[in-house]
């Protein structure tokens, strides 16, 4: 039982990253119909971008706690802001001269772009994983710690183990999620967003700039990502240009399984997601969680291609 | 409407002159592609680095067989597949076994090169078919979605296929093989792409060869005029998978070492670079594959006169290989970029 929550527990934490990362997805994906391979990479640039931040700010990695508090909270809105621009920039130079071609240029431009952010930091930066400070403190709780004599006489140890790391990394989500659902669906910004996502033309005769619109959601897709980013090297302690891929990918698992457009659907199909891969590692085999998200991926897209919340489409000549 | 067999149809309609086609084929090309091998080995042999040039060489053929094939897929087809790669894996898987575990009992553990050419030559076969068989099972349920959600999808397999050899004890999971028998004479890549290269060509500018056009240009279209929108993407997809399947047949003795990190994400995305840089044709994938093949070898300061190589310092030819994904990113990017300047809407669609 403790190993089961235990795993949900990682799960949660592992899925509040994917959730952060499949938001931007399903953004871009609504207001522009393209999935913008390259978001993926926008998070490593996030956390290479943080990683330098918090050596300006003094933090040095190691295995202790060295950075301060105010570090991770000049890091992580920085860092956030950086992304975005870094986000517009792309939009304004790869995506927009494609606005009127046909999707899968648009799509292979987005896999360019990936590989130019991933090859182009390794050329850069180099391959090699950088450790990153533990900027939020390495602080760990344990609950029902349990020692049972088994049969043959080996000792069996069990207990439930919960960091602080993992406290912030699904609060700083939670804040997050409920902030962009606040623009989303509460300012006038976000009522634009929706009626662009809805249909450009409709939104152009309503005298919404329709550009501004996809750019504004470019920058907070990627704002979103770079959080995803600083917390996932936080979690996992190392940043390299390549990090962004599988998270990327799954998170985009996770839009597709939640509904691709759908806003709460990323964060529940992101969520999902976290706990099935840390249940297929605690239970069967670390080296099928990889695979699971494609597993994931194929059933939902065989069976239900609209996701869990999403509406289905129905094609027009 | 005339029902010609879903096959290799041949250009001239006339029975005799498909007759005189297809003998032509059949000796010519054998004949051709050994005049050739003679010839790059005795001109390889004059060569100052023979191994090296010989393993570019064979290099250029894997991927240009390996590039048609998918071209077939994302060009004529137009359904993109981001997950050539995997069938590549299974070919290459395939024949690592049938020659490291079959092998020895069908050809003994010493055999002259004639017994071990043919028995290769039927493993390839073999590898192909088995390639092709996961393409049908690939390819049925996910050529239901298009554009993107394809591209997902195939990439998803890909990446399965990957995570399931990394698994199996029985193909020695991450280490591979790396004890293969080393094919070193390009013959057998020669043939393979010629044959890869006149099936689709011959696929596509047959009669029934519109058809895969048609469900490129205009899927319902297509449909609504009576074409099996689904029976076209299927057979590109098994064919597309065959010819992958026998490239990586080759490409794993032609290497002599493969594990399951070499038919990852990337090599699939280098293969789909040479289509799209190929701009649709056969002879275009071709040439793309050759330049993007020799592209990470001149970066390192291959092929080149000692003059050029030394008028340049060591650091910068070390360093420059490193740019060799980037080099490849953006000619995608800009490949886009470009194509989308001369037609805007309603202009001619993207064939890769």
């Amino acid at each position: 039982m403790a190993t089961f929550v235990q795993q949900l527990i990682n799960g949660v934490a592992w899925g509040s990253v994917y959730a952060l990362i499949a938001l931007g997805y399903t953004m871009v994906y609504g207001v522009l119909r393209m999935i913008n391979f390259a978001h993926g990479d926008v998070v490593m640039v996030g956390a290479m971008f943080g990683l330098w931040l918090a050596g300006l700010c003094g933090a040095v990695a190691g295995p202790e706690f060295t950075g301060s508090f105010t570090a991770f909270l000049i890091v992580l809105p920085v860092s956030m802001a950086f992304c975005a621009l870094v986000g517009i920039a792309i939009e304004q130079l790869a995506y927009r001269p494609l606005r009127r071609s046909p999707r899968i240029a648009v799509l292979i431009t987005a896999i360019g772009v990936s590989f130019l952010l991933e090859y182009g930091g390794q050329a850069v930066l180099g391959a090699t994983p950088r450790a990153f400070p533990r900027l939020v403190g390495g602080t760990t709780w344990t609950f029902f710690e349990q020692t049972t004599v088994l049969e043959d006489g080996s000792m069996h140890f069990s207990s439930l183990v919960i960091s602080s790391i993992d406290l912030i990394i699904v609060s700083v989500s939670l804040a997050l999620m409920l902030a962009l659902q606040f623009i989303v669906f509460g300012t006038k910004i976000g009522k634009a967003m929706r009626a662009v996502a809805f249909s450009h033309d409709a939104a152009r005769l309503m005298g919404i700039n329709v550009d501004r619109i996809i750019t504004f959601t470019f920058g907070l897709g990627s704002a979103l990502a770079a959080a995803a980013g600083v917390l996932l090297a936080i979690k996992v302690q190392s940043a390299e240009p390549l990090m962004g891929l599988m998270p990327g990918l799954k998170a985009f698992v996770a839009a597709v399984l939640g509904g691709i457009g759908n806003i709460p659907g990323a964060v529940v199909g992101g969520l999902v997601l976290g706990v099935a891969e840390t249940m297929v590692a605690g239970y069967l085999s670390s080296t099928y969680k990889d695979a699971i998200a494609f597993v994931v991926l194929i059933l939902i897209l065989l069976f239900k291609p609209s996701g869990l919340f999403g509406t289905p489409q129905v094609e027009k000549v | 409407m005339i029902r010609a067999p879903l096959a290799v149809v041949p250009v001239p309609a006339h029975r005799t002159h498909a007759a005189i086609y297809w003998a032509a084929m059949l000796v010519g090309a054998p004949l051709v592609c050994l005049a050739l091998n003679q010839a790059m080995v005795s001109t390889l042999a004059s060569y100052p680095d023979t191994a090296y040039a010989a393993q570019v060489l064979l290099n250029v053929g894997v991927n240009a067989t390996l590039a048609v094939s998918l071209n077939l897929i994302n060009g004529y087809t137009g359904q993109f597949s981001l997950g050539h790669a995997g069938f590549m894996a299974i070919g290459a898987y395939t024949a690592a076994a049938l020659m490291y575990y079959l092998g020895p009992q069908v050809i003994g553990t010493t055999p002259g090169v004639a017994a071990w050419g043919v028995y290769f030559a039927a493993v390839i076969v073999v590898s192909g078919l088995v390639s092709a068989l996961a393409g049908l099972v690939v390819g049925v349920p996910s050529l239901r979605l298009k554009g993107d959600y394809l591209a997902i999808v195939t990439l998803g397999f890909g990446e399965i296929i990957r995570v399931i050899l990394l698994n199996l004890e029985s193909m020695r999971g991450a280490r591979g093989f790396s004890d293969l028998e080393k094919l070193d004479q390009p013959f057998l890549v020669l043939l393979v792409l010629v044959v890869c290269v006149v099936v689709v060509r011959n696929l596509v500018s047959s009669t029934r060869g519109l058809a895969f056009l048609s469900v490129r240009d205009d899927e319902i279209a297509a449909e609504s005029v009576g074409v099996n929108t689904t029976r076209y993407k299927v057979s590109a997809f098994v064919v597309g998978a065959y010819f992958a399947g026998v490239a990586g047949a080759l490409y794993s003795h032609t290497q002599a070492y493969i594990i399951p990190g070499a038919f990852d994400f990337v090599k699939s995305m280098e293969i789909v670079a040479m289509v799209v840089l190929g701009g649709g044709s056969i002879g275009g994938t071709v040439l793309a594959a050759v330049g993007l093949t020799l592209l990470p070898e001149l970066l390192k300061g291959g092929f080149m006169p000692e003059v050029m190589r030394n008028a340049f310092p060591d650091a910068m030819w070390r360093a420059l290989p490193r740019w060799r994904m980037v080099i490849y990113s953006l000619i995608l990017i800009a490949a886009m970029l470009i194509q989308s300047r001369g037609h805007g809407r309603g202009g001619k669609k993207v064939k890769g």
